[in-house]
């Protein structure tokens, strides 16, 4: 099964000039960044750096007050159309899962598309069953996901992100709440669709992942990127004091 | 090391023995136990003499209750229509009693969670306007019956279904409404809710019987039944409101967030993902308000209108009788407590059925 791929004459994800304030709190003070299709980004940052709301603000479930987002060439906006097309191209997978605990896993996967995406029960269950047999879940169809461990649970919400056909998939610490042994499992999910030409954007501090798919690692700090580069210079040539404090504190 | 073998749990103790313990385990479980049956060995003969053996039943005429030590069913047996149905014309007693039974199977069936689907709300929507028009009469050769003269267990039913499965939906709405991100909205719900909240149930009847003819021209104004209905609705709704919201509050915030994610929108996610969980953490709540509500529909004796209490009382009022009261109110508790634990039941089922943790 082949994804669908961002249209190579645009990027991906454009980020321009981007502001996005808590009550007084300034989380994000004017962040550039263009995502090429096809691009693999790793961002990092120390906690509060603002990395998850910079995802977030990819798919608008937080709103910027300043600046622009463009996903897939079309900019976020306030109408509620078309921030669910954004949301469309764009799939999320979250740190806690938030997998829907009512419904079982197929069900978890064929709602989004069979309510917003236009596919018919019969299309939808199929797609999403081929989604499932390849994060190796499929087995486990008909179950309801507290009856699944937390790495199983993880790859079935990577499976329902992916039952939208998005263009472009965002990580927002796909692997902080999970129990040491099942780390590798949704890591090597998250590869294997790197390998096969995904967009993506993930936050998060696995580092091995960083250094063995990301086309660019973004560090950021109090809301800013301070630097951004090919993995290689990024770990072994850091530019900025706080990159390397960073990176010294990780590799302990 | 040695190994440790895999042991099977301990057998719990016979049912015997856990009785004998928790009813006679220390001076203070003796004491209390013996207390208990003392109390049941003296309250229960009298009282099953009065209700069985002294009690009278048969003929159902005044004279077999003259003499009679014990209970007088026989004036439940002969009231038991004016009770049930009021001061409905004589002749056209079957209608009510139609509407009674029709209500109460529909309400039966509706207790199946096999019956949970699109179709039992069509086919309420369609049962409930036939079951008034049938009250009402005056078509099709049937007599015009004003609800003034209506009574009994169809105005109880007509009362609670309406009200409460009127109030259910608004009830949601307004729950969503109160925390929505527009502030109008906002506003409105808040101010319906804690000002509905704010008055008793009784005060508002009174507003809607009596005091809007005052404001309202008469051509504008529903008959006083439907009045004391939507008051009911209304009533209901502010409470059950709250209960909802309740349940809205308990769902983390990961839930709509992985919906709006998908590229859901607001009321598919409210549809699919937030109500279906919301509601069901609350089903305990929503029960208590929903018995409450219930009981309720009796207050509307105050304006006038005979539900099951009221005619039980206005069939007491006659002379050729001794007033049995008690055996009358106890016929109609019964009738209260069928319904409402019928619902427990019902709600007992629903929560079974949403539990998704096993």
């Amino acid at each position: 099964m082949t994804l669908p791929a961002a249209s190579p004459d645009r990027p991906a994800v454009e980020l321009v000039g981007l502001h996005k304030w808590y009550g007084d709190f300034h989380a994000l003070r004017g962040v550039d960044l263009a995502v090429a299709a096809g691009e693999r980004i790793v961002i990092c940052g120390p906690s509060g750096s603002g990395k998850s709301t910079l995802i977030r603000c990819i798919n608008q479930l937080e709103r910027h007050q300043a600046g622009t987002v463009s996903v897939d060439g079309e900019e976020a906006t306030a109408e509620p159309k078309r921030l669910q097309a954004i949301r469309r191209k764009a799939g999320m997978v979250f740190q806690g899962f938030n997998l829907f605990p009512h419904l079982t896993v197929l069900q978890n996967c064929t709602l989004a598309p069979v309510q917003s995406g236009g596919a018919t029960p019969a299309e939808a269950e199929a797609s999403a069953l081929s989604l499932l047999e390849r994060v190796r879940v499929a087995d486990q169809a008909h179950k309801h996901p507290a009856q699944l461990s937390g790495g199983q649970q993880q790859r079935v919400a990577i499976a329902r992100a992916l039952c939208m056909k998005p263009k472009i998939m965002l990580f927002d610490e796909p692997t902080s709440a999970l129990d040491p042994e099942m780390v590798k499992e949704v890591l090597d999910t998250m590869i294997g669709l790197a390998r096969e030409g995904m967009t993506m954007l993930a936050v998060t501090h696995e580092m091995g992942f960083a250094r063995q798919v990301a086309d660019r690692v973004v560090f950021m700090d109090q809301g800013q990127i301070l630097e951004a580069g090919p993995p290689a210079d990024f770990f072994e040539r850091p530019q900025h004091e706080r990159t390397r404090a960073f990176l010294g504190q990780l590799l302990h | 090391m040695a190994d440790t073998a895999i042991l099977a749990p301990p057998r719990p103790p016979s049912g015997a023995a856990v009785l004998a313990k928790r009813l006679f385990g220390s001076p203070l479980n003796v004491v209390l136990t013996l207390l208990v049956l003392w109390a049941i060995g003296s309250a229960a003969p009298p009282l099953i003499r009065w209700a069985i053996l002294d009690a009278v039943l048969f003929p159902a005429e005044p004279e077999a209750c003259r003499d009679a030590q014990g209970a007088c069913w026989s004036f439940v047996a002969a009231k038991g229509g004016q009770i049930l149905l009021g001061i409905y014309p004589l002749e056209e007693r079957w209608r009510p009693m139609l509407v009674s039974a029709a209500l109460l199977v529909l309400l039966g069936y509706s207790l199946r969670p096999a019956a949970w689907r699109p179709r039992l709300a069509a086919l309420w929507a369609l049962v409930l306007p036939a079951t008034l028009m049938l009250m009402f009469g005056g078509f099709a050769g049937l007599s015009y019956v004003a609800t003034t003269m209506w009574g009994g267990l169809p105005v109880t039913l007509i009362l609670t279904v309406t009200a409460v499965g009127g109030a259910f939906p608004l009830a949601v709405l307004l729950a969503l409404g109160r925390r929505s991100e527009l502030p109008a909205i906002r506003i409105l719900a808040t101010l319906f809710i804690e000002l509905t909240r704010a008055l008793p149930l009784l005060s508002i009847l009174f507003i809607a019987s009596i005091l809007l003819p005052l404001l309202v021209p008469e051509w504008l104004l529903p008959d006083k039944f439907f009045r004391a209905m939507i008051a009911l609705l209304l009533f209901a709704a502010a409470y059950l409101a709250e209960v909802v919201r309740g349940g809205l509050q308990a769902l983390p915030s990961g839930q709509a967030e992985a919906a709006q994610a998908l590229g859901l929108g607001y009321w598919r996610i409210q549809r699919h993902v937030v109500l279906p969980q919301a509601l069901a953490v609350v089903i305990p709540s929503l029960t208590n308000t929903v018995i409450v509500m219930i009981k309720n529909t009796s207050l509307v004796l105050v304006v006038g209108l005979f539900d099951l209490i009221s005619s039980g009382r206005a069939a007491l009022a006659d002379p050729e009788w001794s007033s049995p009261a008690m055996e009358t109110y106890l016929f109609i508790a019964a009738i209260y407590f069928g319904l409402c634990f019928g619902f427990g039941r019902f709600a007992a089922a629903l929560e079974r059925d949403t539990r998704t943790d096993a």
